[in-house]
């Protein structure tokens, strides 16, 4: 494959990636991955280098858009990327100890259970809790998002159990060099109760701040190269801009549907790959 | 200023830094295609690259010499920049808005963030 070819076919690739990464609040690099390592044969390291690259156009890129909307909420995110940045650093430090193929596995067999949740047990918009507990309003984490026409009040529950899924989201995206939106999503919007689409956009205003955790290890270790980072950071890009204007306008019964075969797919690619001992 | 208003802010200037990431990478990614289009590439074994393209100073070197390498990483340099600049952002706006807790957290991630950044260095 020339140059050229490399390079366009990676820009198409990672357009998809960008436009389901801001569609899902996943991030494009859990597509990038197993698409240039699988059909491109690229080694993993230049994967995951370009990956993280995508983790964060996608999250800076998306932001502003989100914002303007009034979904994301800065003291959830902030508060909550205590646990990914922590979680981040000694992600990074356990994958030198660690068997990444191990940890492949079990990750992706904890995707296919939130993926069922995420598919088949939704609790309606109508059933999120309007009061915050206890640790939410000391913290303040409540706040009010648009929805038909007028803006609904949240209440923010079960703080420490999010904190810890937020940490284990850190350690696996400085573990894997994902932005682990996945874990983020499930924490905040399983786990803390906060309305789906302010979970999806704080997760993606979230994961740069993650995985710029992790950025500089990856650079100096040369797993970003900058003819496969290119690519991916400008198709990426492109596609992000599209998926947020796709969120905004979208159906949150609908959104679930794609987030949950999304990870349902993630989970599949990471079980294969785990097992055959190519993460 | 409220939150709202605040977070606008720091959503415009992480895309304004994101766009200007992207120009610069577009820029270094031009000037490799004209040069190296029709080279075969291949990427199956990973061998770190040279070592300039992997440091801080040796990236703001080649750039500044318009090496098409050394220009794309210096935007993907800029790019990881902009979740650090984010943090920055809310910090001073929490300060503004005198909310002594959410001064604290953004200075924890912040710690994190530069201890992390320092290591790779």
């Amino acid at each position: 494959m020339t140059a050229l070819e490399f390079t366009l076919v990676v820009w198409v690739i990672s357009a998809l990636a960008g436009f389901l990464g801001a569609l899902t609040g996943l991030g494009g690099g859990v597509v990038v991955v197993p698409v240039l390592t699988l059909a491109l044969g690229v080694d993993i390291k230049y994967a995951i280098g370009a990956s993280l690259v995508s983790v964060i156009a996608t999250s800076s890129g998306a932001a502003a858009a989100y914002v303007r909307e009034g979904f994301s909420n800065i003291r959830i995110g902030m508060l909550l990327e205590i646990a990914t940045t922590i979680g981040a650093v000694i992600g990074a430090y356990l994958a030198g100890v660690t068997s990444t193929h191990v940890i492949a596995i079990v990750f992706g067999v904890v995707l296919i259970q939130a993926a069922y949740q995420s598919v088949f047990k939704a609790a309606p918009e109508g059933a999120r809790p309007i009061e915050s507990d206890r640790l939410g309003r000391f913290f303040r984490l409540g706040s009010d998002y648009p929805l038909e026409g007028h803006r609904q009040n949240y209440g923010v529950r079960n703080v420490p159990a999010g904190f810890g899924l937020m940490f284990g989201a850190g350690a696996l995206s400085g573990l894997l060099g994902i932005g682990s939106g996945a874990v983020k999503v499930i924490a905040m919007d399983q786990a803390m109760k906060i309305p789906f689409k302010v979970s999806t956009t704080t997760s993606n205003f979230m994961i740069g701040v993650t995985a710029a955790a992790s950025a500089g290890v990856y650079l100096n270790r040369g797993y970003i190269d900058p003819a496969v980072a290119m690519p991916v950071m400008l198709g990426v890009l492109s596609g992000a801009v599209l998926g947020t204007r796709v969120l905004v306008r979208a159906r949150v019964k609908t959104l679930r549907l794609v987030f949950g075969f999304v990870i349902l797919a993630l989970a599949i690619e990471m079980v294969i790959n785990g097992a055959m001992g190519r993460i | 200023m409220d939150d709202q208003r605040l977070e606008t802010i720091i959503g415009e200037l992480l895309r304004a830094g994101v766009l200007l990431a992207a120009a610069v990478v577009l820029a270094g990614g031009v000037l490799y295609l004209v040069g190296d289009h029709s080279r075969h590439v291949d990427y199956k074994v990973f061998v770190p690259g040279p070592e300039p393209l992997r440091t801080l100073p040796g990236i703001v070197k080649l750039a500044a010499s318009l090496n098409a390498e050394g220009l794309i990483q210096f935007g993907l340099v800029l790019l990881i920049a902009t979740p650090v600049a984010r943090v920055i952002l809310a910090l001073a706006g929490f300060q503004l808005e005198r909310d002594r807790m959410y001064v604290v957290v953004s200075l924890i991630v912040l710690a994190v963030l530069v201890f992390s950044l320092m290591r790779a260095t």
